[in-house]
């Protein structure tokens, strides 16, 4: 009998420790089906973010470092600058990425660092217990905006994306979902060209995964991915923002969807 | 044979990290320090290394952090404020035991300050500065040679304890211009086993400074506890210039040694009898040593370009009883010899009835 389905050789036989209907078990199931693809194991060196995939290493068998919280571009970098030939991610959350590490992340991208950054975007602050993030989503309730985020006190989600996809830099940016199986292959598929830009060292690579925290959004995680479809995607659009390899440049947000 | 040339402590210091085998630097423009990272722009890449100007000083410690991580000598310099943004990544490079050189050329504080010589970052350097229970290895140099010895020695201590060292001088050792003789490039950097290499015929590995079960953290306390313990038996540096008997004896580290230096000679002119103690490693700090001389001489004068942050570490080193007095000039003020000599005759002839003396 033919084997068509198996756990990736990268990721470990353990249970994660993840919330019911959290995407992060599945990003991680992504990101070690292409480090098997691309043969990467002994040659791969993680740098997980401070959130919820901060422990990447009890799951991933490759080298990880640790990266102070949001600092993870910079780390990466450093790793990158003395090891050239190895292939570097970070994986990082929207706190981490979007408000204290954006900095980082945007002069990471802008040097074209031959990185790639997995942006696990679920617009909540998971680890430390549900407060706003700068991807809150306009009256979204968390611990710190108890009466739903307001613009005129809170400003506005940050589409992180549409921001560093037009630096010069950057060789790949897409904004993938994971709330049907259909979006997980198409999610897969960017991850795989994230992955190709850094292997052909064409410069800075970056996948946003829109992702669901059922916890933190006090939802089922069947009622999480119906407000994904609603209300996630309606401001954060999918689509592949940028591939100098197939010349896509960066494009307005309501024609981005329809390129990926 | 050495080559002796006339040299800048800031570029002198710079070819000391390139002798030392340091081929990556990240850093971010602050005054005074700047000499550093110009001189290593142009040095790095013409010996195969790389020099990245950082978007800040919490970039340039966070990617020094991962050049450690992958096994490299590395750093990073500044001053003040830069520093004062270094500290959770120096405490992180700490808690994951990565070793990096930091190069502090302090400037005046707090705040933006001023850009003059200092020494107010004394507590900060040897306290550790960031969060939590560590320490670094902190080395003080207070000539143009020093600059160029020590911070080969500070990349050795860093590898060998896996700890990351700070190299705490200011805008004086900075700027001047001394002979130097440069040490010859006899490079030999330790196996580094534990970097992040690729898993390639070994398990996965890990740095972090993460321990969430009971107990692990506490364990890990004392362990990095214990290293520093080491330090203190093994690492200890400091220059002596004593004589048999001595009624007073000096206290002073980095620039502000050097007119110490001058007070004493002039003193022993006049006949009084002195000694002083220069710490080169400030951590580990040398209080065996000043415990074992206040012991015989009972009067100890610490001299300090601050408001008295060394004068914590000397009243706690010295012989109970002893007789401890400071001559403090914060905030870019310069102890002239003349005001030290002065300070001295009325040690030996009063006492300590004022236990500090501000201008």
């Amino acid at each position: 009998m033919q084997k068509v389905f198996a756990r990736p050789a990268t990721l470990l036989d353990k249970s994660f420790h993840f919330c019911s209907g959290c995407h992060h078990g599945i990003v991680h199931r992504l990101l070690c089906e292409m480090l098997d693809r691309f043969n990467l194991q002994e040659k791969a060196i993680g740098v997980p973010g401070v959130g919820c995939g901060v422990f990447l290493y009890d799951y991933i068998a490759v080298d990880v470092c640790e990266a102070p919280h949001g600092r993870a571009a910079a780390v990466a970098t450093g790793i990158k600058r003395v090891m050239p030939e190895h292939f570097v991610f970070t994986y990082q959350g929207d706190g981490d990425l979007g408000a204290i590490g954006i900095a980082e992340v945007i002069h990471a991208a802008n040097r074209g660092e031959k990185i790639t950054v997995i942006f696990v975007n679920n617009a909540v602050y998971g680890m430390t217990g549900g407060q706003m993030a700068p991807t809150t989503l306009l009256g979204q309730r968390t611990t710190t905006s108890p009466a739903g985020r307001d613009w005129r006190n809170d400003g506005y989600p940050l589409r992180i994306t549409e921001m560093l996809a037009p630096l010069d830099g950057v060789a790949f940016a897409a904004r993938v979902s994971l709330h049907t199986p259909g979006h997980v292959k198409k999610a897969r598929k960017a991850l795989q060209r994230a992955f190709e830009t850094q292997i052909e060292g064409r410069g800075f690579s970056f996948i946003e995964l829109v992702s669901a925290c059922p916890t933190n959004w006090y939802l089922t995680p069947q009622r999480a991915v119906e407000h994904i479809e609603r209300q996630m995607l309606a401001v954060f659009p999918l689509g592949l923002y940028k591939d100098t390899a197939a010349a896509v440049a960066p494009v307005k947000e309501e024609a981005a969807h329809v390129l990926l | 044979m050495r080559d002796r040339r006339m040299m800048r402590g800031s570029i002198a210091l710079a070819e000391g990290a390139v002798t030392a085998g340091c081929r990556y630097y990240f850093g971010y423009p602050i005054t005074p320090q700047n000499e550093i990272s110009e001189r290593l722009a142009v040095r790095l890449p013409e010996v195969g290394g790389v020099f990245i100007q950082a978007e800040s000083e919490i970039a340039s410690i966070n990617m020094v952090l991962g050049a450690a991580a992958a096994g490299a000598r590395c750093m990073t310099s500044s001053s003040g404020p830069g520093i004062s943004l270094m500290q959770e990544g120096l405490s992180f490079l700490a808690g994951s035991e990565l070793p990096a050189l930091v190069v502090n050329i302090m400037r005046i504080g707090p705040g933006l300050g001023g850009l003059a010589a200092c020494q107010g970052d004394y507590w900060q350097a040897t306290r550790g500065g960031g969060h939590g229970d560590y320490r670094l290895i902190v080395l003080a140099p207070n000539s143009v040679q020093e600059m160029h010895d020590l911070t080969i020695k500070a990349f050795q201590l860093a590898d060998q304890y896996r700890n990351p060292a700070m190299i705490l001088a200011d805008a004086i050792l900075g700027q001047m211009m001394e002979p130097v003789s440069l040490a010859p490039p006899e490079v030999e950097i330790p196996a580094k086993p534990w970097a992040l290499t690729g898993a390639k015929g070994r398990s996965p590995q890990l740095i972090k400074s993460l321990y969430l079960a009971d107990g692990d953290m506490e364990k890990h306390n004392w362990r990095m506890y214990e290293k520093y313990q080491r330090l203190q038996e093994a690492e200890v540096l400091v220059e002596q210039d004593l004589e048999e008997h001595m009624d007073l004896i000096l206290v002073s580290f980095g620039s502000c040694s050097r007119m110490v230096n001058s007070a004493v000679n002039l003193a022993r002119a006049r006949g009084l009898k002195v000694g002083h103690i220069r710490p080169i490693t400030l951590y580990p700090f040398p209080g065996g040593i000043i415990r074992e001389i206040s012991r015989r001489v009972g009067k100890v004068l610490t001299v300090e370009m601050n408001t008295g942050q060394m004068w914590d570490d000397v009243r706690l080193s010295v012989h109970p009883g002893c007789q401890c007095r400071l001559l403090a000039r914060p905030g870019g003020g310069i102890p002239a010899p003349r005001q030290i000599l002065s300070e001295i005759e009325n040690f030996i002839k009063v006492g300590d009835i004022f236990a500090k003396s501000v201008r």
